[in-house]
Parts: structure tokens; C-alpha cells; sequence
């Protein structure tokens, strides 16, 4: 449901049709990343290591290079060396080029279970996988450090000898395996926290989460004689890939050309590379397309989850219930190198509050884990669980609701984050009282052990490039060309923006997302930015093609531009109207008036607007197992302006269903040995359709003014806000506050017999 | 790389010849939904021949007579089971375990004989078919022979069958006159997931519907193998329906008997923990059914 009726003004935006790409995807015919076939291709697997810190002494690979269908091994050697610190952006995080390329292929190190070490292309994927057993590797195995805190401590054992923290911007002389600590503050919280008459201070604890795309990892390479190389691959950024490919291999971007598939899901993990690199130096070796597949397990043991963290949270309020101070520490493992996403956490952490005394620290912390990636929100999950469940707590302390509290605290236009950016217009109040208005909030939740919890969400957004072509076809159908991959139906939010400019119903527009040789710049699928970002171009290029179309009628009628009107499909030439041309007539025309007709547009899109979220979530757990069990859900989003509120109301929910998942069962489960136990989806546990709830959404539309049609980002925000709405609601359940991710029935149970025991 | 042979014999006689001859070489193949998975993750490096067994007539076979009760053929998907009125009628116990194994897809595909020989701790049917005094009928090169439910598993991922021997069915008593039965696993999702405990249990009450003349407990997920637990049944003989102290005994039975390790999917406190209160409620169960309420 929509706060707002549908705007009359709109005759494409706003409506529900059926995605241009939903055939393909329903029968089974679309062609995901391990679809690639062709003559000559070769099988890849990787050589991963089986300890999580070591030193690699040697690597012997000749046995496997002997063996009968082996066409080529490679190791870290192959890759040309990277020296400098150069820093190479995977989008939504940044990472050191040097550690980009040991998490490609393992140099002298091994910091992870799982980290890949050699690779080998063969005729058959059942020869590469026997020619790994072959590959000799000496390991000297070192003691790894498998926790933050544990990592943060002197003496721990350092996973970079040679990295010297940062601390608040400066690059100090301790070698430390905390790579940097940062803070931001606003105004002086030990004075707020004298004004306070409630302080409520809580540790946190959240274990790492992975993406769980249903699509593992797969990419093909092929390197011709001229040294133009050709990938594909499931990607959410296909020129970030080209970017990174060349970089890695010290070829020019120009000699790239990657070929983005359909991609089964990514949330951000599927931004840095992994397989392109290795099967492009597999290519170039053998002179052979090699074609490489993750399993499960790889995707588990080899890719970036989102960081387990510890989290410290004090808050003060007076008795009027406003908040009069805040400390946040944030401790996230980053994993194996620099670059988790502790700052967008931090930026995040308060940033739905109006605070004039606050500090957010943050820490990146190297651990003997996966390298993490981004995850939808990436930070800011973490922080709101925290933040969230010590507002909760601040409004059962002064008896307040919840929601109430957040209205009277939270920020509006012209308000500061801690960090210093002020918001523009903003749409959390209107969130609020949506949330407060809403049946689910106004109908009392009955029955034992059974509670309600409420949480609020903010995400940033972003923008960045993007490019868009728009050819007019002679039956009056018009092709889109666009570059960043459809993960959440954004090839319908971007074509029907064209088609409203255009005046023609959204199935007219055929949307295309080419390869990175057929299109101009377009920045990756994440933040939240294509139905945005994608969306400006579409509109630019379907302005552009406009102009010329109204041109083009102005000239087979022997006039001038500004003689002819177009609305709702309709060329007419001013002032009696006596003659008109539809939208189909005139494309008809156009190859004997003139010639073909076609828009284009690159666009910066930078008017940003930021989401808010709040999530209503009932649950009823059982005291006697743990168990919990969410009844209903409830998320209202502000989406500036939803184009297509399907695929709005399918990104809240989706967010919800993960939000849930981390909230309750998810977690990377590993031994004392540092080895992930459970990198299975059997044990590894996403919820399932019998453990959701149908979950409500709200979408309310505050317009952002930085675009057309005022959208803003949708992706990311709905998952922000669950973990702690299911928190603050078991804590109404049971009696007992969860502080520690994932609330798994063992957890609880242990939780409520320690209450039981006056332990809590 | 494994290179499989695979062959599907029309007797039970062919199909004993074929795996007497390879040993340890050759699987039994069912629905698959195990042994595949173990191949391709490499459990059983020396397997090299899947021996089909859903073409033989005695595997395939589920029909119910009064006076025999229950032939379940061990190839038998679990849907067929759970789709069959007559069963779903006369054994709600084993319909509460058969439709929760993997997934709807999965039960199409695996059988209950199948979940018996992969004789996991967590093996679902297993509990509930010692609950049911359930026996396994196997032939072998040397005959045939009927065993317990409850001997059949001899350690994690081994059951008691001989080199050539197939389990041929499984039998079920006819139910007795004012009895019931139910399985209760707990799992932290709703579905596709292995039990974390999992209890079942059997009553048989008196004609007045009053007492319980006899019960049988068994757990999963908390020993090496599915443990059938006689003093749980004990403590419940003769007892009034409605004696929960009874019934709390029966549980502190079963908790006793639990010797359950510490792993990803839960601690030995709290598997104990859930042993007791799934015996509980899985008694309460199988007592409102064997009351006809």
C-alpha cells in the first residue's frame, strides 16, 4: 500500500508492469554467468588454503602441470607485482591494491581459511580438480587472530607486520592489527550526559553474515592474440570489473571488455573481483576461454561476508525523553585486509537522531577471516542493532513509546549528523507518523510470551555515473541501452522513466544492459543508486531524443521547433492543432525525412536523497526451547517517489526477510581453529518461507528534489532496521534483552535461564 | 575424480549378487538424496557403483493388512507415505516424521528406507519407527532375517547389514486399540533442516482410555546412533493419562539417557534441555491421539 494516491500527472510512473526481463527469468532461458559456453573452453578451480594465518615457504605445482589435461597452474607469481599502496575502489569500499591482488591469489601469506593460493585450468573440470591434489604448498603455520577484541590486544599475533595504524588521520609508528581508528563528534557528550536523567549503557556482539546470493560466483575469460581480453561474469559493476582487472593485470582498460551476465543476486557482494582475474591469467597462459565456478562452500569460505563486530553504546536522556548525549565505539573485523565497512556504520550509527553532544568511534580491525564485502547497508545493520536496542531501552526506562521518542529526537531538513553533513529534505517524520498510524502499531498484540519491537533505519544513498541510449525504432517502440546490472528490477524503473518522458507505455521501451565496449561509463549497481542514477540518464536521453523528435515533426510540416507541442504521445502543430502525429506516425517517418533518430545522456547524478526506514516486527518466542518466531512485520520505507511499487515493496521486504535472517540464525560459525564449520546452506541458515511472515510495507513518498520524478534509493535501507525491532521485541516477549547477533534459540535459551538465575 | 558405475536390477536377487560381488564398491541408490550428496563432497571415496534398488517389486511395495500391519518397501519416497490415507489414518506418528525430511521436493524423492540405512543420529523415521516397534526385514546372500528398529543403527552413518545385505522393508505392527504416537525434532527454522533433537513416542492405553498400559520413547540427534530409551517407557506404565509427574519422569528418563555432544548446532545443556521438553510435548501428543481427541 502507498500513503499517496497514484500522481495524476503520471501516466508510467507509478505503475505496476509486467519486468522486460521476467519471460526469460521465469521459463529458465536467462543466461546467468556459469550459462557461458563456447568451443575450446576450459575448466578452472582454485587451490584454496586450509589454514587461516600461515606463511606459504614454496609452492610446487609441477605435478599438477604434468597431468594429462592440465593446460596450465598459476600461483601469485603470475600476477605482475603491486608495490604501491595505491587504493582501488570496489564502489561502496575501498581496498589497497597490493591486498586486492593476495585476495586474488595468495602471495607469501595465507590470512584466511579459504583463501585462494593457485589455480589450474584443465580440459575438465574433474582433472582440475584432481590436478589441485597435486599442487605442493609448504605452509610454516603462524597462530591467527580470530576475534576483534582479541585481534585489537598487544601482543596479538599481526596479520600485516608491516601495517602501521592510522589513528584519526594520521599514520602513527605502532604496528597493530588495527588498521584505522577514527571519530566523530559533535558538541561535548560527557556535558550531555550531566543534563541526563537516564543513561543506558550496552555491549554488543554480532557475528559475520554473508550476502547468500542464490547465484555463486562464475566467470569466463577469453584473451586473444591482439591482447584484447573478454570477460564474462555476474557482476554488480562491469566497469568496476574492467577497472579492476586491468589495474591487477597492468593492461590498459581499453583491452577489457567485460560482458556483464544476468547476476543472481549480489547485496554488495559481488563488487570486488575474485575469479576474473584468475581465469583472464588462465586465458592469456593456455590461449584457451577458461571458465571458472564457485561452489557453495567456495562462495562461503572465499568471498567477503559482512563483518562480525563489537559494539559499545552509551546514551542519555532527560527526563522530557530528549536524548542529551550519545557514545558509540564500533570494533568491525574487517577480515583478512584493511576495508570493512565500520565507516559507513559510524556515519550511520546516529544518524537518525538530532544530537548536540555526540562521538562515534571507530575501529578497522584485521582478522584471520574472509575478506569482507560490502552487504546491503554495509554498517549500518551493525550499528542500528546497537543504537536501536539502547533507544529502546531508553524509552522503557522513561515509559515512553517508541515511536514518540523518535519523533520528538529525530532529525528533520537543516539538521547535522554527528559526522557534519546536514540533510536536506528528508522524510523520517513522515515515516514515524506513517508507522504510528498504521493498523499493525494501533492493534494491541495479545497472548504470553509474545512481544512488539520497533526500530528505526537510515542509509545514505548514492549516486555516481551513468550513461543511457535511447534509439527510436520504426514501429515506435524505442530500444534503451543502459550499463548497470538489473538486480532489483531496475531495466523496468529505468525504461519507464524514459517512457513517461516519452509519452509511450512502458512495454514499448525495450531495456538492453550491454557490455562495458557498448556503452559509456556507468557506475556499479549498489548504494541504491540505479533506479536513480539510471533513471536521470533515461530521463536526459529520452529528453535529448525528444528534442529532436519535435524537431523532426517540426520539419515535415515546414515549421519551427517551437511551433510544435508534444503531450501523451502526440505531436501537434500550434496554434489550431488542426495537424497531429502520433508517436508511432512519426517514428514510421523518420528514415524519409532525415534519417534515424537517437537520445543519449551521461549523467553525474549527485542530488542524492537519503531513506529512512522503520520496522514493526511481532514475535513469540518459547521460553521452554528459545525459539523465536516472528508473527508479523511491518516496514515503512520512504522512497521519494516509487516508479515501480512492486519492485519498491519487494526490495522492503527482501530487506526485511535478511534483516530477519541476521537477526535470528545467520552467522559464520567458526571453530577455535579458525575454520568455518558451516559453509553449507544446510548450516548456514537463511530463513526459509515458512520462517517469515507475510511482511507488510508502507511506502511513503517525501520527493527527493535532487531528481526528476524525486526518487530516491530503495535497496539498502529495509534491512537496517529488522535485527533490532526483532531485539526490542523479544525483550517485550521474554523480559530478556538480546545483545548478541544472531538470537538463536541456544542463545535465548541460555538467556532466559540466566535471568532465571538472577544472572541477568 | 569418481567415475560411477550405475546399475538398476529387477530382482532382490540380482541386486544381493551385485553387492555381495562389490563390497564396499557399490551403494544401494533409493532416492539419492544422501548417497549423492555424499559422493559429490567426496564421503565415500571408495564407491564406484550405484546399485538402484526402486525397480525391485519388495522395495517398492507399501500396503497395509489388520492382521501384518504396516510393509513400507524400503525404496519408498516419503510422499507416498504421507500421501496414503490409510497410513496417514493408522500411523500419524510416522507421517509426522516423513513430511518433515528436507524439503517437499526432497520427499519426493527420498525414502524412509533410505533415511533408516543412512542411520545418522539425526535420521528422523528412526525415532518414530522404534516408537512404532518397527522392524527391518533384510535379505542377504545368506537369507533373510527381521531385526528391531532400534538395533538396526550401530554407529554414526553405520547400521548392522552385512556385506550383500539390503534392508527389503520396513514393518509396523498394527496399531494396538487406544494407542497413539507422535515425533517432535526441534530445529531453529521451520524446514530444511536437521534435528537438533528430535523425540518419539508411543502409547497404548487402557480400554477406559484412562492409562497408560504401556509407552515407548526414543530420541535422535543426541548419541551415536537413534536411541530408544526403555526407561522413559517405563516410568509411564500404568500411570493415569493426566499425570504430568509421570510424564516428567518419563522426560528425566530421556534426558538421562542423552549423552549428546557440543557441535554448531547446539550445546549438550541445550540439547538435554530440548530432549525433555520435546518428550513432553511429544508424549501429550500421543496420548490426545490415543484418546481419540
Amino acid at each position: 500500500m502507498t500513503t499517496t494516491a497514484p500522481a495524476p500527472e503520471y501516466s508510467v510512473i507509478g505503475t505496476r508492469p509486467i519486468r522486460h526481463d521476467g519471460l526469460d527469468k521465469v521459463i529458465g532461458r536467462a543466461k546467468y554467468a556459469a550459462d557461458i559456453q563456447m568451443a575450446g573452453l576450459l575448466s578452472a578451480k582454485i587451490l584454496r588454503s586450509p589454514h587461516p594465518h600461515a606463511r606459504i615457504k614454496s609452492i610446487d605445482t609441477s605435478k599438477a602441470a604434468a597431468l594429462p589435461g592440465v593446460r596450465a597452474v598459476i600461483t601469485a607469481a603470475d600476477i605482475p607485482a603491486v608495490a604501491s599502496d595505491r587504493m582501488q575502489d570496489l564502489g561502496e569500499t575501498a581496498v589497497r591494491l597490493r591486498f586486492l591482488s593476495s585476495n586474488v591469489l595468495a602471495g607469501n601469506k595465507v590470512l584466511y581459511k579459504g583463501q585462494a593460493v593457485a589455480a589450474v585450468a584443465a580440459t575438465s573440470a574433474h582433472i582440475a580438480e584432481e590436478a589441485l591434489s597435486l599442487i605442493k604448498v609448504d605452509y610454516e603455520v603462524l597462530p591467527p587472530a580470530l576475534n576483534v577484541l582479541d585481534a585489537m590486544k598487544d601482543g596479538a599475533p599481526l596479520l600485516h607486520e608491516d601495517m602501521l595504524m592510522q589513528e584519526f588521520g594520521q599514520r602513527t609508528t605502532k604496528h597493530s592489527n588495527i588498521a584505522n581508528h577514527f571519530r566523530f563528534k559533535k558538541g561535548e557528550p560527557a556535558d550531555g550526559f550531566k543534563q541526563a536523567d537516564v543513561v543506558v549503557e550496552r555491549e554488543f556482539n554480532t557475528a559475520a553474515v554473508h550476502q547468500g546470493y542464490i547465484e555463486p560466483h562464475a566467470a569466463t575469460a577469453n584473451w586473444n592474440v591482439d591482447g584484447k581480453l573478454t570477460i564474462w561474469c555476474s557482476t554488480q559493476g562491469s566497469f568496476n570489473v574492467r577497472s579492476q582487472v586491468a589495474t591487477l593485470l597492468k593492461i590498459p582498460e581499453s583491452n577489457v571488455k567485460v560482458i556483464p551476465t544476468e547476476i543472481g543476486g549480489g547485496f554488495g557482494g559481488k563488487l570486488g573481483v575474485y575469479l576474473e582475474p584468475v581465469v583472464a591469467l588462465l586465458a592469456k597462459k593456455t590461449g584457451h576461454p577458461v571458465k571458472a565456478i564457485m561452489s557453495r562452500t567456495e562462495v562461503f569460505e572465499g568471498t567477503g561476508p559482512t563483518p562480525g563486530s563489537y559494539m559499545k553504546v552509551k546514551m542519555g536522556a532527560n527526563k522530557e525523553g530528549r536524548i542529551t548525549a550519545a557514545e558509540v565505539s564500533l570494533m568491525f573485523e574487517a577480515g583478512a585486509f584493511p576495508g570493512s565497512p565500520v565507516n559507513a556504520g559510524a556515519m550511520c550509527a546516529l544518524a537518525c537522531y538530532n544530537l548536540d553532544n555526540a562521538q562515534v568511534d571507530g575501529y578497522d580491525v584485521v582478522v584471520n577471516k574472509q575478506k569482507t564485502a560490502a552487504y546491503r547497508a554495509p554498517g549500518a545493520t551493525h550499528a542500528a542493532m546497537a543504537v536501536e536496542s539502547v533507544v529502546d531501552e531508553l524509552c522503557e526506562n522513561l515509559k515512553m513509546d517508541p515511536i514518540d521518542f523518535r519523533i520528538l529526537n529525530g532529525v528533520k531538513q537543516g539538521d547535522r549528523r554527528v559526522d557534519g553533513p546536514a540533510f536536506g529534505k528528508v522524510g523520517f517524520m513522515e515515516v514515524l507518523q506513517a508507522a504510528k498510524n498504521h493498523p499493525h502499531w494501533k492493534t494491541p498484540l495479545t497472548g504470553k510470551n509474545r512481544g512488539r519491537g520497533f526500530a528505526a533505519g537510515f542509509w545514505f544513498n548514492a549516486g555516481g555515473p551513468a550513461s543511457c541510449y535511447i534509439a527510436m525504432n520504426p514501429d515506435g517502440t524505442v530500444s534503451l541501452i543502459e550499463g548497470a546490472a538489473d538486480i532489483g528490477g531496475t531495466r523496468a524503473a529505468i525504461a519507464m522513466q524514459a517512457a513517461e518522458v516519452l509519452g509511450i507505455p512502458a512495454d514499448k521501451v525495450t531495456p538492453t544492459v550491454v557490455d562495458t565496449d557498448s556503452i559509456g561509463y556507468t557506475s556499479l549497481t549498489g548504494g541504491s543508486s540505479v533506479a536513480f542514477k539510471g533513471g536521470l540518464a533515461a530521463y536526459e536521453a529520452a529528453q535529448d531524443l525528444k528534442k529532436q523528435l519535435i524537431e523532426r515533426a517540426a520539419k515535415i510540416w515546414e515549421t519551427t521547433a517551437d511551433n510544435v507541442e508534444f503531450e501523451k504521445g502526440e505531436f501537434k502543430l500550434k496554434p489550431s492543432y488542426e495537424r497531429k502525429m502520433t508517436f508511432t506516425e512519426l517514428a514510421g517517418r523518420l528514415l524519409t525525412t532525415g534519417g534515424p533518430l537517437a537520445g543519449r545522456a551521461s549523467v553525474d547524478a549527485r542530488g542524492v536523497g537519503p531513506a529512512f526506514a522503520a520496522v514493526i516486527a511481532d514475535v513469540e518466542v518459547d521460553p521452554e526451547t528459545g525459539k523465536t518466531q516472528v508473527l508479523r512485520a511491518t516496514i515503512v520505507q520512504d522512497a521519494g517517489k516509487a516508479i515501480h511499487p512492486s519492485y519498491v515493496e519487494g526490495q522492503m521486504q527482501g530487506g526485511v526477510a535478511q534483516g530477519i535472517g541476521w537477526a535470528l540464525n545467520e552467522e559464520y560459525f567458526f571453530t577455535n581453529q579458525g575454520t568455518m564449520a558451516n559453509p553449507t546452506f544446510l548450516d548456514y541458515r537463511m530463513p526459509t518461507a515458512l520462517d517469515l511472515p507475510m511482511i507488510d510495507t508502507v511506502i511513503v513518498e517525501v520527493a527527493n528534489p535532487g531528481h526528476p520524478f524525486g526518487v530516491r534509493g530503495v535497496g539498502e535501507v529495509p534491512i537496517v532496521p529488522p535485527p533490532a525491532a526483532v531485539a526490542n521485541a523479544m525483550k517485550r516477549a521474554i523480559g530478556v534483552r538480546m545483545t548478541d547477533l544472531p538470537m538463536s534459540p541456544g542463545a535465548v535459551l541460555a538467556a532466559i535461564q540466566a535471568k532465571g538465575n538472577g544472572k541477568r | 575424480m569418481q567415475t560411477l558405475e550405475y546399475t538398476a536390477p529387477k530382482t532382490l536377487k540380482d541386486a544381493i549378487t551385485l553387492l555381495a560381488q562389490k563390497g564396499d564398491a557399490a551403494r544401494p541408490l533409493a532416492g539419492g538424496t544422501d548417497v549423492l550428496v555424499q559422493l559429490r563432497v567426496g564421503r565415500r571415496p571408495q564407491v564406484n557403483t550405484l546399485v538402484d534398488l526402486k525397480n525391485i517389486p519388495e522395495l517398492t511395495r507399501l500396503s497395509y493388512d489388520p492382521r501384518e500391519g504396516l510393509y513400507l518397501g524400503a525404496a519408498v519416497a516419503c510422499c507416498h507415505v504421507y500421501e496414503d490415507a490409510t497410513v496417514r489414518r493408522m500411523y500419524p506418528g510416522l507421517i509426522d516424521a516423513a513430511e518433515l525430511i528436507g524439503s517437499v521436493q526432497i520427499q519426493g524423492r527420498a525414502s524412509v528406507g533410505g533415511n533408516v540405512c543412512n542411520a545418522a543420529p539425526s535420521g528422523d523415521t528412526i525415532p518414530a519407527l522404534i516408537a512404532l516397534s518397527a522392524t527391518c526385514s533384510i535379505a542377504g546372500p545368506n537369507g533373510t532375517r527381521s531385526v528391531p528398529m532400534e538395533q538396526f543403527c550401530t554407529a554414526p552413518g553405520r547400521n548392522l547389514l552385512q556385506n550383500g545385505e539390503i534392508l527389503v522393508a520396513v514393518r509396523i505392527p498394527a496399531p494396538a486399540p487406544n494407542s497413539g504416537a507422535a515425533y517432535l525434532r526441534f530445529i531453529p527454522r521451520n524446514e530444511m533442516d536437521i534435528a537438533v533433537a528430535g523425540v518419539g513416542a508411543s502409547v497404548v492405553l487402557d480400554s477406559a482410555k484412562q492409562r497408560i498400559t504401556s509407552a515407548r520413547v526414543a530420541l535422535a540427534s543426541v548419541a551415536p546412533t537413534p536411541l530408544f530409551v526403555t526407561a522413559a517407557g517405563q516410568a509411564l506404565a500404568g500411570k493415569a493419562v493426566t499425570d504430568e509427574a509421570a510424564i516428567q519422569a518419563a522426560a528425566d528418563a530421556a534426558v538421562a539417557a542423552a549423552r549428546p555432544i557440543t557441535d554448531m548446532r547446539g550445546t549438550i545443556e541445550f540439547r538435554k534441555q530440548l530432549v525433555g521438553v520435546l518428550t513432553r510435548r511429544t508424549l501429550h501428543i500421543a496420548i490426545q491421539r490415543a484418546r481419540g481427541a
